[in-house]
């Protein structure tokens, strides 16, 4: 185990080796949780068209895999990437160790227990059938105070920062971390502890939904993607009040949005939340106006094709993508035929695959060789990354336009339902092909992670270094 | 921006702005809703459920059903129907009246609609009229759009009818139909069950999966006693193969099937309210009349 070092004046790389294992165990139970979650999500996905697949058994319809996958990711695989891309660039950025390292580590492996009951829960049948929040409540409590320690953590450890100067990520980091303990606790609290009664809980859930994306999860990208791309790229930041601008515009309007077009409530809320949608697109254009001036004249590829750099321009362009699309159902006649619709369902994994999970990607394969000293292979993650592109691609666009068909053919009350679904069959067939795209992909990111820790143990054997003690006790990932 | 505590008050502001407006807002308006007693009948509206169909929702839960069936009407623009519902004494200077109203007003019989518009002061304009002529006039508001023409439900849904919905399972996708009103849709039990089982049974085409962990299998000879609460197959003689031999199967439900019947037959929000009119259903309640069996 590393020493924690809590002298102010660290050299950067002794800084950085501080948050080794927290960063393990985050990156590793992420890698771990993001297999699990492709694998129910494809399970679920190929039950679309061939519903008699695992159907006799109580643990697989598709209402139970499907949330199952859904928390999985979002709870095991992005919040933590989230949490580890946080503290790294807490410690990066402010140039100092973390005060005991191992206390972040044991909360993020309380975290993993959690997710583990969580999902256990869901298909034990306790799901609570609020969507993002389907696991009960005896795994949201240690999710919470694990979540609250390791935010509080990150920002004690960016309270203790040498450099003074705040960098762009860092507003960013400062921002989710917290927000994400009230958009959790607050969701908690009303539907669960105190639960507010009729169409409230729906609206709390939305607000939940939303908040979880565009106050958690998208501060935490933009920050790998303000941090990593300018400095990868060699260039300075086209723009600090461009990105003020951006950052402040996403705070105002990002909690507004997530009411569906109907709705069963009074239309004032979804009314707002359509123009909190539309305002959106001011932080996104702020974004990527801001890198595309800072790339200018920077070369296509840095390091190695498919590289970092090449996932973390991908998640840029996903993002604006994404933000336009959402801005077009919000201020458009298509948004009350998207409801109920797969489109909805294709900007949220362009949002969570395209965006969310390539900026994550590309931080942590940026951070990982950093403090462990070992490097990753970049064939596999030039394969991964065509993998994830090419799957995205595919099942985002497969989805999109099987939810526009979809939309279309329901607005039609002469198409018989089934007929609905028949001219969907194909759509669902091509996005399960997308999904394995993704998930070989996420199985290459999982063996890229395995492999740079038996790198680095070898390293650490063959060398007598005390590089990274803790390295193989995460070996087996979350558990 | 190097300030840290300024990052903090400001971060901590937006938030509070998006708590304020969507949660505790919302929360103030609606968040106290207490049920509505209904013009016509006085009953309460709407009105807990039976202690079983509560089971049946924590099946429904459990099992993920809202993933596929939403349970939400939406609904397009109402129009409005000029109805007579008797003629008076001057049904010649009825008709004529009514042929005043618009070109499109045909022959006037009484109990049918003389003229659907879009406009609420035309309709109310007409009916007077109407009146005036000596006829009993009245203007039905209907709610149109795709989910009522499908007959999901005779209007949209609105904030009262979930009250009592803990958790609220609206559905955000429609991979199979919405069944906000399947309880009137398909009031049998039997049919549920049924379909539960094997949707095909019933529902040719249905892309449903068969939850046949919820029902017990049961081989007995042919001339032994049925097994107890085993299902009726009158519905499903033509479509359930029995094994060939002296035996025949016997489908038992369990309890959580059973449940989660009560609960399916106990959707069906159709109570007309101010702020989502229903179109008063005439005569023998149509809901009755809708068939139970679809081979």
């Amino acid at each position: 185990m590393s020493a924690p070092q809590t002298l102010p004046q660290n050299s950067p790389a002794e800084a950085e080796a501080s948050c080794r294992l927290p960063l393990l165990v985050f990156f590793g139970g992420a890698a771990f949780w993001l297999v699990v979650a492709s694998v129910l999500g494809h399970l679920a996905s190929i039950k679309l068209h061939s519903p008699s697949f695992l159907a006799d058994c109580p643990y697989s319809t598709y209402g139970k895999l499907l949330p199952a996958a859904t928390n999985a990711l979002l709870y095991g695989f992005a919040s933590q990437a989230a949490f580890g891309v946080a503290l790294w660039l807490a410690v990066r950025l402010g140039s100092v160790a973390v005060p005991q390292p191992w206390l972040i580590a044991f909360s993020g492996k309380i975290w993993n227990l959690g997710v583990l009951v969580g999902v256990a829960g869901i298909f034990a049948g306790d799901s609570t059938g609020f969507e993002w929040l389907e696991m009960p409540r005896y795994a949201a409590v240690p999710l919470f105070f694990s979540s609250l320690f390791i935010s509080l953590r990150t920002l004690i450890t960016f309270h203790r920062r040498t450099e003074r100067g705040l960098a762009v990520p860092q507003w960013y980091l400062v921002a989710a971390l917290l927000w994400f303990p009230w958009v959790y606790s607050t969701a908690n609290l009303l539907l669960f502890c105190h639960p507010v009664r009729g169409v409230m809980q729906a609206i709390v859930g939305w607000w939940f939904v939303n908040n979880f994306q565009m106050l958690w999860l998208t501060p935490l990208a933009l920050a790998a993607i303000f941090h990593f791309l300018p400095t990868l790229a060699e260039r300075p930041l086209h723009s600090r009040y461009l990105a003020l601008f951006g950052f402040w515009m996403l705070a105002l309007f990002g909690g507004w949005s997530g009411v569906p077009a109907s709705a069963p409530v009074p239309a004032w809320i979804v009314s707002v939340s359509n123009a909190a949608a539309v305002m959106l697109l001011i932080p996104a254009l702020a974004v990527g106006l801001n890198i595309v001036n800072t790339l200018r004249g920077a070369p296509k590829i840095v390091g190695f094709p498919g590289g970092p750099y090449c996932f973390l321009r991908f998640a840029v362009c996903s993002y604006l993508v994404a933000t336009v699309a959402g801005v077009v159902i919000a201020a458009s006649a298509p948004g009350a035929v998207a409801q109920f619709t797969w489109l909805k369902t294709a900007l949220t994994h362009l949002n969570l695959y395209g965006f969310v999970a390539m900026a994550f990607f590309g931080a942590i394969y940026e951070i990982l060789p950093r403090v462990t000293g070992a490097v990753f292979c970049g064939k596999f993650i030039c394969a991964h990354f065509w993998l994830a592109v090419l799957g995205t691609v595919i099942h985002v666009g497969a989805l999109g336009f099987g939810g526009l068909k979809q939309g279309a053919l329901l607005g039609d009350a002469q198409m018989p339902f089934h007929e609905v679904i028949k001219t969907s069959l194909v759509f669902f067939r091509v996005g399960t092909v997308g999904e394995l795209l993704i998930l070989l992909g996420n199985l290459l990111f999982a063996f890229n992670f395995v492999g740079l820790l038996v790198k680095c143990a070898k390293k650490c054997c063959g060398q007598q270094m005390s590089c990274c003690g803790a390295a193989p006790a995460t070996a087996g990932g979350a558990r | 921006m190097n300030f840290g505590p300024l990052i903090f008050l400001g971060v901590f502001f937006t938030m509070a702005c998006s708590w304020f407006g969507m949660i505790v807002v919302p929360q103030l308006q609606i968040g106290g809703q207490q049920p509505v007693k209904l013009e016509p009948t006085g009953q309460m509206y709407p009105l807990p459920r039976a202690g079983s169909a509560q089971q049946g929702a924590a099946v429904y839960r459990a099992n993920g059903c809202a993933y596929c069936h939403s349970q939400q009407v939406r609904q397009e623009q109402p129009v409005f129907d000029v109805k007579i519902s008797d003629l008076g004494t001057n049904a010649a200077l009825v008709a004529e009246v009514a042929r005043k109203i618009h070109h499109s007003v045909g022959a006037v019989m009484p109990g049918k609609t003389v003229w659907r518009t879009f406009s609420k002061k035309e309709a109310d304009a007409a009916a007077k009229s109407l009146v005036g002529a000596g006829a009993k006039a009245s203007v039905v508001i209907v709610p149109t759009g795709a989910d009522i023409e499908r007959g999901w439900g005779a209007r949209v849904s609105v904030a009262q009818d979930y009250l009592y919905d803990q958790p609220i399972l609206l559905g955000s996708r429609r991979i199979g139909p919405d069944i906000t009103n399947i309880g009137a849709r398909k009031p049998s039990a039997e049919w549920q069950l049924w379909h539960l089982y094997n949707p095909r049974l019933v529902s040719t085409d249905s892309f449903m999966p068969g939850y046949r962990f919820l029902f017990r299998e049961v081989m007995r000879r042919k001339d032994a006693p049925p097994t107890l609460g085993a299902l009726d197959k009158a519905l499903v003689a033509k479509t359930f193969s029995e094994p060939t031999g002296e035996f025949i199967t016997d489908i038992v439900p369990a309890p959580e099937a059973v449940a989660l019947a009560a609960y399916l037959a106990s959707l069906n929000p159709d109570a007309p309210l101010f702020e989502a009119p229903a179109p008063v259903p005439s005569a023998a309640p149509a809901t009755n009349a809708a068939p139970v069996v679809t081979p």
